[in-house]
């Protein structure tokens, strides 16, 4: 085990500790609510020589992954946060990096989008980016913001990888709320992320063209490629945590299980809101029920054997989306189905919409999801559907 | 020899070293290819190039060929000047932190006119503002033609393009020209310039001013383009000079804010004249050819005056 110190600090402060530990060489990042402070913290980072970086104060979102891409690129380890309307700014250019294999790092303070204007906590900005070859891993607390972000650099830049990745704290729950977490010493960082080397780089001394035109006839070659090794990911994903908890004594897994000894009823969480849901587990379990907890901390690669091992005695799978997929219910949800389709013993999937733009979800709540999930199939009668339920909203 | 047929072959024994080289897809008669080999021999080896979407990138990095001798890098349409601010961010930190020498590289954005004076405007005011040591050139052929001659900000007044073409109820382009370069200057950049591959001594010195330079500079390229102005290729030379002569392209610097004007005609020639071999312009009208000719006339001895020629 390695020294580590306890201190009280922000999400916020948590990733810009883990970018300082990092030594990110160029830093680019507009400022949006709820991420600001991660920005702040960085910025002071820099003008204290804390942090010997440069930091690209840029005109939008939409610059600053381009920047991200170019500074990669040309050699840099780099490093940006957003949220919300920010990261659908950034839209077009996050396939730049996924598709050039760019190892370019994010954070993203998981926000609520407009229409009406929100800047508190969903998952609908990182729910529209899940199809462009991004490594998406989320946090539920502080301590593992900041796990994260250490542990994404040393995925995304590992020579096998090479893909960019995020880690997705939620907005204000994270980003803005202060915990005990511990901290390691600078010097215990040392060696756990590798010095960043592309074999490709922009360099007069050898001289490559990057982001040439795809005619018909290599355009699906070069996405098999990508393919192929984004799903590969996901040995180095495993290696690094398992690397990680050897030497911390925190390991984190892609599907990590609460409870689920014996369970029959299984909630599935992703995020901040697990740490509630927990407590709802501990009370149901208290009352006897056989119930257990899901979270999902890899996002992308979809961890399928993981999701498939967990769930494999289950019989009925809650499963909370804090986003609306209109016309499609909720993105966990379908995703979690169409992964469970092929299998021979599957459990009933219920699925709930909540905390949407940051309405909170209390104990209560998880209690009634997995109550009323109960009542649903005890209700329907062969080949119906169950319908996704929106809850705590006033009608 | 005529000085006139010198200036045709001389360009290419500037250097014998082509940075950008043949077998490209561009039209023939391309202004723009033309520019980017001239500027290209000015820059020498010792730089990286960030290139926007647009013509010069299709026409040269179609896979698995390029026509790029020295590191080249495209991602997207309008965010050109945003990759290169990241690139030179990249490469101060590295040498400040001794993970690679200085070996003084430069830093070099190309894009069209729409990729500049359009979708990217946002992005190159942003890495002018902030200062990045960067050269951005324009190639400017005053419309989308790389998706075949849509309108763009910099289409010339009563231009015929395909979304504006002219007919009962349309003369053309409907709006003056964007002034691209006036802009660059507003943003207070130690260099601003204009020129022409027609006169290629004059944009190869400006190119290397370009990159002297610390800071932020500016060269905006004037590129005619036969198959979106419906011109004759083999007048590619001879319509730039006339733009030139004319008033409608003027070649000047901005050096710190201060105006010079590189070649002065104090009695230009009638923009009938630049128009006459663009079938872009044939359907205007005399009163709309005059209209263009004041203006051009007004803007000429406005640039006379910033220049203090008298």
């Amino acid at each position: 085990m390695k020294k580590e110190k306890v201190v009280g600090l922000e999400g916020s402060f948590a990733v810009a500790e883990a970018v300082r530990l990092a030594n990110a060489d160029v830093i680019a990042a507009y400022p949006i609510t709820p991420q600001t402070h991660i920005v702040e913290r960085l910025s002071e980072m820099v003008a204290e020589g804390e942090l010997d970086a440069d930091f690209i104060c840029v005109e939008s979102e939409h610059t600053a992954m381009s920047a991200c891409v170019g500074a990669s690129a040309a050699g840099a380890r780099v490093f940006t946060c957003t949220a919300g309307q920010g990261l659908e700014l950034m839209h077009e250019v996050l396939y730049i990096p996924s598709s050039m294999r760019l190892p370019v790092v994010a954070v993203i303070a998981n926000r609520a989008l407009s229409a009406p204007l929100s800047v508190w906590c969903d998952h609908s900005d990182m729910m529209a980016v899940r199809d462009i070859g991004w490594i998406q891993m989320l946090a539920e607390n502080n301590q593992q913001a900041f796990d994260l972000t250490l542990c994404a650099y040393r995925i995304a830049e590992d020579s096998d990888v090479l893909f960019p990745a995020m880690v997705h704290i939620d907005g204000f729950y994270l980003s803005h709320v202060i915990e005990d977490m511990s901290l390691p010493e600078d010097e215990e960082i040392a060696g756990f992320i590798p010095e960043y080397e592309h074999p490709f780089t922009l360099d007069p001394d050898n001289p490559v063209s990057m982001g040439c035109y795809g005619p018909p006839f290599i355009y699906p070659e070069a996405k098999k490629a990508q393919e192929v090794a984004f799903e590969n990911t996901m040995l180095k994903i495993l290696e690094t945590w398992k690397a990680f908890g050897d030497r911390f004594g925190r390991y984190y897994a892609p599907v990590e299980k609460y409870r689920m000894e014996d369970a029959k009823i299984a909630l599935l969480t992703m995020g901040s809101c697990s740490e509630t849901a927990m407590l709802a587990i501990d009370e149901l379990r208290a009352k006897g029920e056989d119930v257990g907890l899901i979270r999902l901390r890899l996002w992308r690669p979809f961890p399928f054997k993981e999701f498939r091992e967990a769930v494999k005695d289950v019989e009925v799978l809650v499963v909370l989306d804090r986003c609306v997929s209109f016309g499609m219910g909720g993105p966990v949800c379908s995703e979690v189905k169409a992964a469970l389709y092929d299998q021979q013993k599957k459990p009933h999937v219920v699925g709930f919409i909540g905390g949407l733009g940051g309405r909170d979800i209390l104990i209560e709540g998880f209690e009634y999801m997995i109550r009323s999930a109960l009542e649903k199939v005890k209700a329907i009668k062969r080949g119906e559907e169950i319908e996704t339920e929106m809850i705590g909203v006033r009608e | 020899m005529k000085k006139e047929e010198a200036d045709l072959f001389v360009p290419r024994e500037v250097t014998t070293d082509e940075i950008f080289v043949p077998g490209h897809r561009a039209c023939i008669g391309c202004g723009e290819a033309l520019a980017i080999r001239h500027v290209c021999k000015a820059l020498g080896r010792n730089v990286i190039i960030v290139n926007a979407t647009g013509c010069s990138e299709i026409i040269a990095s179609l896979l698995p060929q390029t026509s790029w001798c020295v590191p080249w890098i495209h991602t997207l349409f309008e965010n050109t000047a945003s990759v290169m601010s990241g690139i030179e961010a990249a490469y101060k930190a590295r040498v400040r932190k001794g993970k690679i020498a200085d070996k003084n590289v430069k830093f070099i954005a190309f894009a069209g006119d729409g990729g500049t004076s359009d979708i990217g405007i946002q992005a190159l005011s942003g890495a002018m503002e902030r200062g990045h040591d960067f050269l951005y050139v324009c190639y400017d052929n005053e419309a989308y033609m790389n998706t075949g001659i849509q309108r763009s900000s910099s289409t010339p007044y009563g231009a015929w393009t395909t979304t504006a073409p002219d007919g009962k109820k349309s003369i053309g382009q409907a709006t003056w020209k964007k002034n691209m370069p006036e802009i660059a200057v507003a943003h207070k950049i130690p260099y601003v310039a204009t020129a022409c591959p027609s006169y290629p001594f004059d944009l190869m010195d400006k190119v290397k001013r370009g990159i002297e330079i610390e800071g932020p500079a500016y060269v905006h390229i004037f590129s005619p383009c036969p198959t979106g102005w419906r011109a004759p290729p083999e007048l590619t030379i001879e319509i730039g000079r006339l733009a030139v002569e004319s008033g409608v392209f003027p070649l000047y610097e901005v050096i710190n804010g201060e105006y010079r004007l590189n070649f002065d005609f104090p009695d230009l020639k009638p923009v009938r004249e630049y128009m006459k071999p663009q079938r872009r312009f044939k359907h205007l009208t005399e009163d709309i050819i005059d209209k263009i000719q004041a203006r051009v006339a007004d803007e000429y001895s406005r640039l006379r005056e910033k220049a203090g020629v008298k």
